[in-house]
């Protein structure tokens, strides 16, 4: 796919004039795509939901020291300076926005998806996030209690998503393939595979 | 642009396209030349460069997409700390098939913030030495006037009463640093705002992280 948008286009030009004076090389961008394609992405917060699932020792760790966690297993990728992680439960759903600018924590769900950084996600969000869940396909009870979480500053926000019904079984690596980044985003609900 | 938080007028969440972390290649190129343009000295911490994309083209801002609005900062900071001019981008631009009318996103200022000093650490978490003035479940209001410099209290939720539901500390000061005006450590808060203090309605909270001066005490009695 090639973009011919002003955007596109200026990005080419500044990058060639940035490359010429030395300020740039060709490689960074490999290294940029390289690095939030396959070492940086939601398989990082996957692995630590499914662990929560099956471990509530880390379980409790994860919901008062999610910072710590996240340093002990090493993830690249930036955004984590304190990470805040909040569970959903029965009762309270949780979803994170930043109408500010897109904040997001990249070292355990990646990039952000187009969606999450485009006006509508951060405009209604923050003020009617009951029916805009609806329409993404969350439909809650109206005894569920929304929280939603504007990263405003540097904390940033992660959701631990309930565990899917008829799961139990399974084994953490198993679980953490279920685990979606959109889950984690707080816009999904998991279902009971299969 | 600031926030657009509860701004009306959008319509349903377009979750449809490719699962691609890039979506083209000048996307990763934006995202390399952020570590460039930094390097090179056109900016030394984040809220600056959060406050140049706030500055670009408010029409930009809605239509670049997120990539196109980190550009018109990246664009921005260049040009403003002298390194690149913004004919020089132009006439490369349309080199490259660009049109003279093309909306430009960046909008550099004739007379932009000193660069201040450069941080003395990496992050923004700082030690603080002054008592923080709330503690949790302490009814706070929000300040209620816009402001004409950068700040990360959004609009939606100024002038508005909620209750401290975190405490984390010392963090650099966005509304000073971004200008080259210090870092300036303030106690930050996660304050919880009820939906029917936003807006009227019941059923929903709001959680913003809020730094120590956006706010007032409420007295309860």
């Amino acid at each position: 796919m090639s973009d011919d948008s002003p955007q596109a286009i200026r990005a080419e030009a500044l990058e060639s004039i940035l490359i010429e004076k030395g300020l740039l090389t060709a490689e960074a961008v490999d290294d940029v795509i390289t690095r939030y394609s396959e070492r940086v992405g939601p398989m990082n917060g996957a692995r630590l939901v499914a662990r929560a699932w099956v471990d509530s020792r880390f379980k409790k760790r994860l919901l008062t020291d999610a910072t710590a966690i996240v340093e002990s297993f090493g993830f690249e990728g930036g955004q984590v300076e304190k990470l805040v992680v909040v569970e959903n439960t029965d009762k309270v759903h949780n979803a994170v926005v930043c109408t500010l600018c897109s904040c997001y924590p990249w070292a355990v769900l990646g990039l952000p998806p187009k969606w999450y950084k485009d006006p509508a996600y951060r405009s209604r969000i923050v003020m009617e996030p009951r029916l805009l869940l609806a329409e993404m396909g969350v439909v809650l009870e109206s005894d569920v209690e929304i929280q939603v979480w504007d990263s405003s500053a540097e904390i940033r926000y992660m959701v631990l998503p309930m565990q899917p019904p008829g799961t139990r079984h399974l084994n953490e690596e198993q679980l953490a393939e279920l685990v979606t980044r959109d889950s984690m985003i707080g816009v999904e609900i998991l279902r009971q595979p299969g | 642009m600031h926030d657009l938080g509860g701004k009306p007028g959008f319509g349903q969440v377009d979750q449809s396209g490719a699962e691609t972390v890039f979506h083209d290649r000048w996307e990763a190129k934006v995202f390399a030349m952020v570590g460039a343009g930094s390097a090179a000295g056109a900016w030394s911490n984040t809220d600056r460069f959060r406050h140049a994309i706030e500055r670009i083209d408010p029409e930009a801002y809605l239509t670049h997409g997120y990539y196109g609005r980190w550009l018109g900062g990246i664009e921005t900071l260049l040009v403003e700390a002298g390194i690149v001019s913004q004919e020089e981008i132009t006439l490369r631009a349309i080199a490259f098939g660009a049109s003279r009318n093309d909306l430009i996103a960046a909008q550099p200022s004739h007379s932009p913030d000193p660069m201040g000093q450069p941080p003395g650490s990496s992050g923004s978490d700082r030690p603080i030495s002054g008592a923080p003035k709330f503690k949790l479940g302490d009814q706070v209001r929000s300040l209620g006037n816009e402001v004409s410099h950068h700040t990360r209290l959004p609009e939606y939720a100024m002038g508005k009463r909620g209750e401290i539901v975190m405490h984390h500390d010392g963090w650099v000061f966005p509304d000073t640093n971004a200008h080259g005006k210090g870092e300036n450590p303030k106690h930050l808060y996660t304050v919880r705002f009820t939906s029917e203090v936003l807006v009227d309605k019941p059923g929903f909270a709001v959680c913003i992280d809020l730094f120590e001066p956006y706010l007032e005490s409420v007295d309860v009695r």
